[in-house]
């Protein structure tokens, strides 16, 4: 490089300072014009309020002081009124601190979110709640089925209780005794398959579920296992 | 677990019915659940601040105080409201912790304080919520490095209390570090800083340029060479100096190779060193060269200054805990050097007649212009290196300017706990004083209750509640502890001033008959009242004198009990002596002019108090009438025990 190339740089150097200094004056903004709206996108927090006490009352078989002491809680987690999948991961992983809850938990938000629309609301929260504690042994049957049926087309498949039955072994984590094998869960599900499925169609349905459910007395005595939580 | 997490569990539990038709093992039963009484509203009542909470509120944190079953220790039935008596202020943020999940700390409030109350009910310090948890760590650490300094202050200030029996070393070693707590000390330290002073200035006027007499040619020659030998005198003489201080810093030193390793015992050898080379090295024009460079590091003696002057040792802390942020300003200071002297030198090429010679070269005129400095020496002649040599200019002072603020903060931080340790230290002195008065106190008041024949059950009662209706209910209580104590223990309560006399040898038969006026000052003379053990009591008397003038409270009485005492002139037993505080207790203390004609009797053997006791009023520590005392607690007061005048 000669004498006038380093005088070229030289010049190259001062326009560039020249140009900074410009900005500063707010005359040359070449890429300052992007959207303010990223300001906007925290206020548009979507706030659910739920119905009414009695209607709730009527829905679910909670009394109303229940349904209170429900709520009280449940506001003070979600002020919003709605949780979503995310948050609702975050929960139920807490209690599962050696294994990876995610999974399990995805399927369960969708066995609670009745509608679908990525949000548990109050309602469906209660609404669940009422069938797992105070509904009978059918219809909390019928919720487990709800929950295996992953696409919610009235069949369990293989895949679908492969599926479940992995995230449920993901929530022991990596140390238990017996050692996890890879296997596992896909022979519990043959010994499932096996034991519900009738008609050896691959599939269980809603009827063969209830009826070999009913069948099995194990099944049936823990029914009430979980009945005074609340 | 979150509070969250309790709120859900049931929902989790509820969920666990997806489990069911997938076990293979019958599952366990469910824990059994206490009557579950539903929600209900708490209150609870804080100093008289009401606050009401859900019971499920408070159920959220089950390990803490309110959330289990102890806060029913707290339970008022009548009221039906939990009672604290706590700090309401303090106690909201705790329940909003339990509202929220959050603890958060509050600004105006002292972190111990905050941290007692947390402790108080079961709230673990890392629960503070993460807006306020760096505050709360800087406001912890300040306070903890605050009192971490006052105690290590208090230890290094505990130069009066060594231990009668240290040996030569560590008497020498606390004579170094702590100069002013002897004479000699004090003269060394000054010795060793004269000489310091004259090394360094012998050093420096050594190269100065000393008129020689007039001869033909003025010639001009250093000092040095002038007047050699007086020059070398003197240096031999700091040197031996030196040598003599460093040794015997490494024979006093309770950790040699620690003091061989620290800073200061290095510059002392880095010091003394070039001397004792050039002694040895023979003097030929090889070395020679090498000799002279010896002679810079005579100048390391300047540091030893370091040990006198508080502030030059500062500066070097200062330096040592900003040693990362000079690092930074190193390496940043080296790249931008690097940078500019490349372009500038590129940049000069083509000029002939140009200093910027090489890179190297031009690094001389970056730094030079970087600080701003601008000799001058070296100066572009192009415009391209004039523009690149202003930037140089402009960039160096922003790159110096960036992390010396930083120093200086860390400088004055350094400063300033410094003077607040000097003055922590002034006031610490006061304060042990007081503290010191108040124990004493608490245990003058004891055996002015013993000695008043509190501990007697016989009769005389009315005079007994004379004295002793001043005395609260804690009091009483406490003074029975103490003599319950005694009693366990078969010694008494003394205090220190008695205890350490009684290590040294007293001789027994100190006479001690001087007037005293008791209205004068409570210095009561010791001499009061002699006893067959009058190492004993002598001791105590006299330092009875000394203790109770520190003695704020119960002084009154004690000056009655005293003056009953001693208006006793020459109690003929020892009943009708211990007899007498009863009789003479009015409590006005009017100056009562006596004689203490009480002659103490010359070593009666040591074992007279044991078995001359029975008729000892109280009998306070009569079996533990050892001459063994506990110093913990003073007893200036006169037993009744040895308050006994042996028959002659």
């Amino acid at each position: 490089m000669g004498i006038q190339g380093m005088e070229l740089c030289a010049m190259a150097v001062v326009v560039l300072l020249f140009i900074a200094v410009l900005k500063q004056f707010g005359i040359l903004e070449p890429m300052s014009m992007e959207d303010s709206s990223d300001s906007e996108l925290e206020l548009s927090a979507v706030r659910h309020q739920p119905e009414e006490l009695d209607q709730l009352q009527a829905q679910t078989k909670f009394t109303k002081k229940e349904l209170q002491s429900l709520y009280r809680g449940f506001k003070n987690e979600c002020p919003t009124g709605l949780v979503d999948e995310d948050t609702f991961k975050l929960i139920y992983s807490q209690f599962f601190p050696q294994g990876d809850a995610t999974t399990y938990a995805h399927f369960l938000f969708n066995a609670f979110d009745a509608e679908g629309n990525g949000a548990i609301r109050f309602e469906d929260f209660v609404i669940g709640l009422s069938i797992l504690l105070r509904g009978t042994v059918h219809e909390k049957l019928k919720w487990a089925f709800n929950l295996y049926d992953i696409n919610k087309d009235g069949y369990i498949t293989k895949e679908e209780m492969l599926a479940i039955m992995k995230s449920i072994y993901d929530m022991m984590g990596r140390h238990t005794y017996p050692i996890l094998r890879e296997d596992a869960p896909l022979e519990h599900v043959e010994r499932f398959f096996q034991k519900m499925d009738r008609n050896q169609d691959g599939v269980v349905t809603i009827d063969e579920f209830l009826e070999t459910c009913q069948k099995d007395e194990n099944i049936m005595s823990s029914m009430q296992l979980f009945e005074n939580v609340i | 677990m979150a509070a969250g997490v309790a709120t859900w569990l049931p929902f989790a539990r509820a969920a666990a019915v997806g489990w069911l038709p997938l076990a293979q093992q019958p599952l366990p039963p469910a824990p059994g659940v206490k009557a579950s009484r539903g929600d209900e509203v708490l209150v609870v009542n804080v100093s008289g601040r009401r606050f009401e909470t859900w019971k499920n509120t408070l159920d959220r944190y089950p390990d803490t105080l309110l959330g289990s079953s102890e806060k029913e220790f707290f339970y008022d039935a009548d009221s039906g409201e939990y009672f604290f008596d706590r700090d309401p202020d303090m106690f909201r943020h705790v329940l909003n912790f339990y509202r929220t999940g959050r603890l958060h700390c509050p600004r105006q409030e002292c972190i111990q304080a905050f941290d007692e109350e947390l402790a108080f009910y079961g709230l673990v310090p890392e629960l503070v919520g993460d807006c306020c948890l760096e505050e709360y760590r800087d406001r912890k650490k300040e306070n903890a490095e605050r009192l971490a300094e006052d105690e290590e202050a208090e230890q290094a200030g505990d130069g009066p209390a060594l231990p009668a029996g240290s040996s030569l070393r560590q008497r020498l070693w606390r004579a170094f570090e702590n100069p002013h707590t002897s004479t000699a000390a004090l003269v060394f330290y000054y010795v060793t800083g004269f000489f310091i002073a004259v090394s360094v200035i012998a050093n420096v006027v050594e190269t100065i340029p000393c008129r020689g007499p007039a001869r033909r040619p003025p010639r001009e020659q250093p000092c040095g060479e002038r007047f050699p030998l007086a020059f070398f005198c003197t240096d031999t003489a700091c040197v031996l100096i030196f040598t003599g201080e460093y040794l015997l810093r490494l024979f006093a030193a309770p950790s040699r190779c620690r003091f061989l390793r620290s800073v200061m015992s290095l510059i002392d050898v880095v010091a003394i060193l070039p001397y004792y080379i050039g002694l040895f090295v023979p003097k030929n024009e090889d070395v020679s060269g090498a000799f002279v460079t010896l002679r810079v590091f005579r100048v390391f003696r300047i540091f030893k200054f370091s040990r006198h002057s508080q502030g030059l040792r500062i500066l070097g802390y200062t330096l040592k805990s900003c040693a990362s942020e000079l690092g930074f300003l190193l390496f940043s200071l080296t790249m931008a050097i690097i940078i500019f002297a490349t372009v500038m030198f590129y940049a000069e090429k083509g000029t002939n007649k140009t200093n910027f010679t090489s890179i190297p070269a031009a690094f001389w005129y970056t730094i030079v212009t970087m600080t701003t400095l601008g000799y001058g020496d070296m100066v572009p002649s192009t415009i391209a290196g004039k523009i690149f040599g202003s930037i140089c200019s402009l960039s160096g002072v922003l790159v110096i300017a960036l992390p010396v603020p930083v120093i200086v903060s860390n400088f004055s931080r350094i400063y300033h706990q410094n003077q607040r340790a000097d003055k922590r230290r002034a006031q610490q002195k006061v304060r042990l004083a007081r503290i010191r008065l108040a124990k004493s106190g608490t245990t003058n008041a004891f055996l002015q209750y013993k000695q008043n024949g509190g501990l007697e059950d016989s009769g005389s009662g009315e005079e007994q509640a004379l004295c002793i209706r001043n005395r609260s209910a804690f009091e009483q209580q406490h003074h029975h502890l103490l003599h319950c104590l005694e009693k366990t223990t078969c010694h008494e309560f003394t205090d220190e001033l008695t205890f350490s006399e009684a290590l040294g040898t007293v001789s027994l038969g100190g006479r001690t008959s001087r007037s005293t006026s008791v209205s004068s000052q409570p210095l009561g003379p010791g001499s009061l009242l002699s006893s067959c053990c009058p190492r004993r009591s002598k001791r105590r008397a006299i330092r009875l004198a000394n203790s109770t003038a520190s003695v704020s409270r119960g002084s009154m009485q004690e000056l009655d009990t005293l003056a009953g005492l001693r208006r006793s002139p020459a109690p003929q037993s020892r009943s009708s002596l211990n007899a007498k505080p009863h009789d003479s207790l009015d409590l006005n203390c009017d100056s009562r002019d006596f004689v203490a004609a009480i002659i103490s009797i010359p070593t009666p053997p040591a074992n007279t108090p044991d078995e001359s006791q029975p008729s000892s009023p109280g009998g306070s520590g009569s079996g533990a009438s050892s001459n063994l005392r506990n110093s913990s607690l003073g007893t200036p007061c006169l037993l009744p025990e040895t308050v006994k005048i042996s028959s002659l």
